[in-house]
């Protein structure tokens, strides 16, 4: 008999080490999520995974499943303080979503789409953040950077070449490439590299493949993130 | 600059990167304390200091870029050969902070956070210094000048345009006083270096954990977690291969409005080695950190002396009073301005060389700490307690105080009162008899546990300090009535933007959202539905942060609309939505373009 635990009152089975939130998605559960990757470990910074168990809100992708644990994600309290975690992100950076190459393909979009959020909550911050064309293949737009690390942990984990990494702090902080110049161009990033292909938003973006597919035919405008999540996971199995 | 003149700066940056390098034995692990030594010859960390020590570390140069804009007191732009930081805390702030800073630059003719043109002197301001009985107060070039006003000032900006070496500065300048104003058993304990040692070697390590759990020891940080039972899961814990267990002692006494660490390493700190030794005894620890806060960097001589008596006498080293296999040293680490490293995974990762950023927990750092090593993180006050205990018993310690909260906690007093300073009182004492004692007449408010703690009224005065009651680390800021409560609370809401790592997204983007807020209700422009944005924050801080930093963030607000709420409503403008900005006032531009001036080039008052 495997252990399980309730997720909005539906037993999900796990195996001990598991997080809430890869047992629940492999039981067919969705719970959304910015920074978290399968082949990581959970990184816990978007927040967006968040699940209320008991009277706490905790981060299911940080949280160990155990026996008899009740968590629950789909109830009007969880889904506002997702609203206001995408509304947030949407705020500190520059998201111009028609002018974006990433439009149809960003989670940060699609998971806007799929909670509903379709205007913004507070004041944007407009930051003044100017884009990095200095390499001949990737464009670096920080302007819409949500700081998930998925590329610093890819470069750093997978690919070996620690091109990325977080300077500053608090509203401040900034992705910075691996160059004394401070341009990609002068890193040993490649096209193949998984940093490369990585970010859930449009900030790596490969040169001369502008709108290759038309917008309302991308990944997210035909099917929703929810969807494509837990098929991604049964096709990993 | 000439050739020569050129090759000759990249030399000596090179050897002074290199003597820093040196120094820690090229240690990646200790990152953070080769860029303060590095800089300390610098002045700035130049991007070719920054690649040269990346490249010597064989880590990545981004890494070490990160690493350097993460700290406050870490430049990665040239300063000023003179760096004058005032601290904002907002006791000192209230003190006449501001009007001080103003005058030093105009009478050196610079901008708050700019770098005069000749490069010899920048004026700014940074989070509290720990000076709150002693302010105004600053550091220049890191060091620590209290008791500022204006003739200080004035004195001060003569010595830095005649560019006079700090070591010929008045030695006034940099006192700092104890103000010891209630002693109890710990600031009146007279025990001798080694006492307690000697008393704990000879009953074992055993008997020590027992003592400690019976004198029933709460964590001074604030939190209260048991000491015995933090120690237990420590020793409990499988070291890692070739790694043992680790004790640090957390000195990064960052909530504004606390400064009693201070004064205890300052007058007790053979107590809290001393205690970081038993802990070392009592869960089998080798290694012993002091995380010293970078604004206490002055501290640090006198600090590695005592450590260095101590070592002689047998006291710390191998073998410690002849015990084989007892074999502990302390090493201290310093920080560098990041208030967040107070958080103790966060503290472990800045240890480790890292950005300051709390760890996902679990584990938790009993289990896996300092490099992945079983590690006890406790506060100084803690520490210098178990030195008590294990001297007089656990039995006498937990008489003291109540059954929940025993012994005494230090009370760092400051504010509107005739005698700020440091009081030791026991447990469960209440509000008003501290109140009372440091004679704070007109007390409209008592601030306890800093920014991050709770803003109390007169109503009440009469909690006991306790973890049961009123838990607290230990600040105490007293306001009176003609002060402003919506200006306490912005301050504090703006200490923790500066202050957030930005890890987490409810974190980094609220705490500015609400800088923002309190920003347009100062200005003018507030109005009911901003306390209702201000409300949904606070919710999403308290409930959605990754660590205490987050959680924390919304309770000046929450205590102030709960108690204050005249302070808030006073600025509020309208019942219904404010811009946050004058539209009237934008369109002068325009007006001016079209030359117009009517009243149709007006918003008038009811629409705009």
């Amino acid at each position: 008999m495997s252990k399980t635990f309730l997720l909005d009152g539906c037993p999900v089975p796990f195996e001990d080490g598991q997080s809430v939130l890869s047992a629940a998605r492999k039981a067919g559960h969705y719970i959304p999520h910015l920074c978290w990757y399968k082949d990581f470990p959970p990184h816990g910074s978007c927040k967006l995974c968040v699940v209320k168990i008991g009277d706490r809100h905790v981060s299911a992708c940080a949280t160990p499943a155990r026996e008899g644990l009740e968590a629950q994600s789909d109830i009007a309290e969880i889904l506002d303080t997702r609203r206001e975690l995408l509304a947030m992100l949407f705020t500190e950076g520059n998201h111009f979503c028609p002018s974006c190459e990433t439009s149809g393909n960003c989670q940060l979009q699609a998971l806007a789409y799929d909670l509903q959020l379709l205007a913004p909550i507070h004041n944007r911050f407009f930051p003044d953040r100017p884009v990095d064309a200095s390499h001949p293949d990737i464009l670096l737009d920080f302007n819409r950077c949500i700081f998930c690390e998925l590329c610093v942990r890819a470069s750093r984990d997978v690919d070996g070449k620690d091109i990325f990494a977080l300077s500053e702090r608090g509203v401040n902080k900034r992705l910075v490439v691996n160059a004394e110049s401070g341009r990609l161009g002068d890193t040993k990033i490649s096209l193949s590299d998984l940093a490369a292909n990585i970010c859930p938003v449009g900030v790596i973006l490969h040169k001369r493949q502008g709108f290759a597919v038309p917008i309302g035919e991308r990944i997210y405008d035909v099917t929703p993130i929810s969807q494509l999540d837990l098929a991604d996971e049964e096709q990993s199995e | 600059m000439s050739q020569l003149a050129r090759t000759c700066a990249i030399t000596d940056l090179d050897q002074a990167v290199d003597d820093a390098l040196a120094r820690h034995g090229a240690d990646p692990t200790r990152l953070l304390q080769i860029l303060i030594a590095a800089q300390e010859r610098l002045d700035w960390l130049s991007p070719r200091a920054i690649t040269r020590v990346a490249e010597r570390l064989g880590l990545s140069r981004a890494r070490v870029e990160g690493v350097v804009g993460f700290y406050s007191f870490l430049y990665s732009r040239p300063v000023g050969r003179y760096r004058v930081l005032f601290a904002n805390n907002i006791v000192e702030e209230m003190q006449g902070a501001p009007a001080l800073m103003r005058r030093l630059c105009e009478r050196l003719w610079i901008e708050p956070g700019k770098v005069s043109e000749d490069g010899l002197v920048s004026a700014d301001a940074t989070s509290c210094i720990g000076m709150g009985d002693q302010g105004p107060s600053a550091l220049v070039n890191g060091l620590t000048v209290t008791g500022l006003d204006e003739k200080r000032i004035d004195a001060l900006s003569e010595l830095i345009r005649e560019q006079i070496s700090l070591d010929s500065w008045p030695g006034e300048f940099f006192a700092v006083a104890d103000n010891i104003r209630r002693r109890d058993i710990l600031l009146s304990d007279q025990l001798t270096p080694g006492e307690a040692l000697r008393h704990a070697v000879a009953q074992g390590a055993e008997a020590l954990l027992a003592q400690v759990k019976t004198a029933n020891l709460r964590g001074r940080g604030g939190a209260g977690f048991a000491t015995a039972q933090k120690w237990t899961l420590c020793k409990q814990a499988q070291a890692p291969e070739g790694g043992g267990r680790v004790v640090v002692c957390n000195a990064d006494e960052g909530e504004p409005g606390t400064f009693k660490d201070r004064v205890l390493l300052t007058r007790f700190a053979d107590h809290v080695f001393e205690g970081m030794t038993l802990a070392a005894l009592a869960i089998g620890a080798n290694k012993g950190f002091l995380y010293l806060r970078g604004e206490y960097r002055y501290l640090r001589s006198r600090l590695e002396e005592t450590l260095a008596r101590r070592r002689k006498d047998g006291l710390l080293g191998p073998a410690i009073l002849g015990l084989q296999g007892f074999d502990f040293d302390i090493e201290i680490h310093l920080g560098a301005g990041a208030y967040i490293c107070g958080e103790e995974t966060a503290l472990i990762e800045s240890l480790e060389g890292k950005r300051g950023t709390p760890r996902i927990r679990p584990p938790f750092p009993v289990t896996h700490g300092y490099l992945g090593q079983p590690t006890s993180v406790n506060n100084v006050e803690t520490l210098a307690l178990v030195t008590l205990i294990a001297a007089r018993g656990g039995e006498w310690f937990a008489k003291i105080g109540t059954p929940l909260s025993t012994g005494t906690k230090l009370l760092s007093v400051s504010g509107d009162c005739a005698a700020p300073g440091v009081y030791e009182f026991p447990f469960g004492v209440e509000i008003a008899e501290v109140l009372d004692a440091c004679g704070a007449k007109d007390a409209q408010a008592a601030q306890l546990g800093g920014a991050a703690g709770m803003t109390l009224a007169p109503h009440e005065f009469n909690r006991r300090v306790a973890f049961e009651d009123a838990p607290t680390a230990g600040a105490l800021m007293v306001f009176d009535s003609s002060r402003d409560m919506f200006a306490v609370a912005r301050n504090f809401v703006h200490f923790f933007a500066h202050e957030s790592c930005g890890f987490c997204t409810p974190c980094r983007v609220g705490t500015a959202l609400l800088r923002d807020c309190l920003d347009k209700l100062q200005q003018g422009h507030g109005s009911a539905l901003d306390l209702v944005e201000i409300e949904r924050l606070d919710r999403m801080l308290q409930t959605t942060s990754h660590c205490g930093l987050g959680q924390a963030a919304a309770n000046p607000i929450l205590d102030g609309l709960r108690n204050f709420r005249a302070a808030y409503d006073a600025r509020l403008r309208a019942r219904e939505f404010q811009p946050a900005f004058n539209l009237d006032a934008a369109l002068a531009r325009a007006r001016q373009l079209t030359g117009r001036d009517d009243a149709s080039a007006h918003f008038s008052q009811g629409r705009s």
